[in-house]
């Protein structure tokens, strides 16, 4: 706990008003597509500051979203390619970083650097061998694809960050385990991943809104209707010429719903980890 | 059941050589301390033994079996660490039995033993609760209980006391002295601390550099140190040195006196000396002398004697009591 009588009032009141202002911000874009998703599409173009009144609330937008297109295979796909990405993500990540910070062997860093680069360079300057590595394996137009690929964009940072949180846990209760019979296995999951449970937390909503927000890869890899995931699902009411604003603004609206589950799901094991008093 | 052999063990790390060719007997019973100043290869040494770390040469036996490839819960040892290490997840009760269920004892028997433990511990009362709920000193009970469960044939302790405040440590010192009674077990028992050492040893290695600079009982340390590291390291305050030619002793170099065997008085005596400080800790009064002829000397009385800073006095070493020291350090005798 910070010592609260030592900050002056008007010290909190300063930092209080720049959060304020930065969760203003932040939250803006979003109310903004909230109030509109609920507006006729005049008041929409006319006001759309405004919040909706009796006379410009229209749930036309969710109707179109709802009986166009299978939007609840959409929503069902992009779920999938989620969650799924962010536990390999979260599993290939954390052991990778258990053998480079436990493990002393040739390379050890090299290899550290070497997984660390994919935070440096986008994985979407791969997209042409990317492409032709899925055409060749008959991948197209599947979840799996996407699965990989953003397992391969997720791992580096969870590499880096999770590295450097399991070099904190202590050598000795790792020993102690070694001393009473507990294979390397059992080691790293029954004793070091609950105690950088919320450094895993962390890895997993980074790791997680790029996923969920992506186009680019649904659009290059899996196009087809029965692999569209949302983000791509919404893209159909943006048209050359016209477009379906009423049902872009519902269809995103929806589509912050799940992701916002997730992130409360890892952030409520974020403060869990941090107050169990695991450490010592 | 329970004795150790160390022949030659060697270790390197990258080019820094830690143990430079450690042989050792420890025979069934014995409660052995490795002591040493930090840097001095003696927890390394306990983990080789322990199996955490490969020697680089060398054999290492317990009960004469070569253990060298043998993995650390196959080698009959338990461990007891300085930062306690028990697992934050589990109540008492399954950090105490983890190892043995890991060995694929019974339940029953876990819990016999996990309730023997606790009982000759007195922890009964918090077999339920977790590390977190612990004092420090319950958290180095429950890890020397996960020890005893195990019925090792060595005990390994890693500093176990420098994490408790000095109340504690007396005690838990004196707990680990009446298990090693009862259980009659080997222990290893690595500190920096002499204090400790001294107290609770049956045999002392002391370590320096990487290399065994005596083994002995604290009483052989303390009275016929090998050399001039184990005569400084051995015994608070620690002995003075003196230059041999500045008291016209012609067959050593170093003189050694310990601050308990000079005498003072006020009339007469060997070396005339002006008082430096004086120290006054009830039991013990200690002195630092400024005197032309041996420089500066520590001396220390029993009981309370009022000296001043600035006022001579005459201090007279004990003849039989001084250590003679080579011009290679080793003690002539």
């Amino acid at each position: 706990m910070l010592p609260r009588a030592r900050i002056s009032f008007s010290r909190m009141a300063l930092v209080h008003l720049a959060l304020v202002a930065y969760a203003l911000v932040s939250l803006f874009p979003v109310f903004l597509t909230l109030i509109n998703s609920v507006k006729s599409r005049n008041a929409i173009f006319r006001n759309p500051m405004q919040l909706p009144t009796a006379e410009t609330f229209d749930l036309v937008g969710y109707a179109t979203v709802l009986k166009q297109g299978d939007f609840a295979s959409y929503f069902q796909n992009s779920m999938i390619v989620t969650v799924v990405a962010i536990a390999l993500v979260l599993l290939f990540g954390a052991m990778a970083a258990f053998a480079l910070s436990e493990y002393r062997f040739r390379g050890n860093s090299l290899m550290g650097l070497y997984l660390a680069l994919g935070i440096m360079i986008p994985i979407r300057l791969g997209t042409v061998a990317i492409l032709q590595g899925m055409v060749a394996t008959g991948l197209v137009n599947t979840l799996t694809a996407l699965i990989l690929v953003y397992t391969a964009q997720g791992i580096p940072l969870a590499v880096f960050i999770l590295s450097e949180f399991m070099r904190t846990v202590s050598d000795d209760l790792k020993n102690a385990g070694r001393i009473d019979g507990l294979s390397e296995y059992a080691i790293f999951f029954r004793l070091v991943l609950p105690l950088v449970r919320p450094a895993m937390a962390t890895v997993a909503v980074f790791t997680m809104i790029p996923i969920w927000n992506d186009l680019w890869f649904p659009l290059i890899l899996a196009p087809g209707e029965a692999t569209k995931t949302v983000t791509l699902g919404a893209q159909m009411f943006i048209g050359q010429f016209v477009t379906n604003w009423n049902a872009v603004l519902a269809a995103l609206s929806l589509a912050i719903l799940p992701v916002l589950v997730l992130y409360l799901a890892f952030s409520r094991q974020l403060i869990r980890g941090i107050t169990s008093g695991a450490v010592k | 059941m329970g004795s150790l052999t160390l022949k030659s063990v060697h270790k390197a790390f990258g080019s820094v050589d830690v143990l430079k060719g450690i042989d050792l007997e420890v025979e069934d019973g014995e409660l052995v301390i490795f002591v040493g100043p930090s840097g001095c290869g003696k927890s390394t040494l306990l983990r080789i033994i322990a199996g955490l770390e490969d020697a680089t040469s060398g054999a290492i036996l317990i009960d004469g079996a070569e253990v060298s490839a043998v993995p650390p819960a196959k080698r009959g040892i338990a461990m007891v660490f300085q930062s306690y290490a028990l697992y934050p997840h589990l109540n008492v009760r399954d950090n105490m039995g983890l190892g043995l269920k890991q060995a694929g004892a019974s339940k029953a028997e876990v819990a016999t033993r996990v309730k023997a433990a606790a009982a000759m511990l007195s922890l009964e009362p918090y077999l339920d609760r977790r590390p977190a709920e612990l004092s420090g000193g319950q958290r180095q009970r429950v890890a020397i209980g996960r020890a005893i469960v195990r019925e090792p044939k060595l005990f390994l302790f890693d500093e176990p006391l420098s994490n408790l405040d000095a109340a504690l440590r007396v005690n838990t010192r004196l707990e680990i002295a009446r298990l090693h009674r009862d259980l009659k077990a080997t222990m290893i028992y690595v500190t920096h601390d002499q204090v400790e050492a001294m107290t609770l040893a049956d045999k002392i290695v002391v370590l320096d550099g990487g290399v065994i600079q005596q083994i002995g009982s604290p009483m052989e340390l303390y009275n016929r140190p090998a050399n001039l590291f184990v005569a400084g390291f051995i015994g608070s305050p620690s002995m003075n040195f003196i230059d041999a030619e500045r008291l016209g002793i012609q067959e050593a170099r170093t003189i050694g006196i310990r601050p308990e065997h000079i005498t003072l008085s006020r009339q007469s005596g060997e070396w005339a000396t002006n008082v430096a400080h004086v120290e006054h800790l009830g039991a013990d009064t200690i002195l630092y002398l400024e005197s032309e002829k041996a420089g500066i000397v520590t001396v220390r009385l029993f009981g309370e004697h009022h000296y001043h800073p600035g006022e001579e006095v005459f201090a007279t070493p004990a003849g039989e009591q001084m250590h003679r020291f080579g011009a290679d350090g080793r003690a002539i005798r």
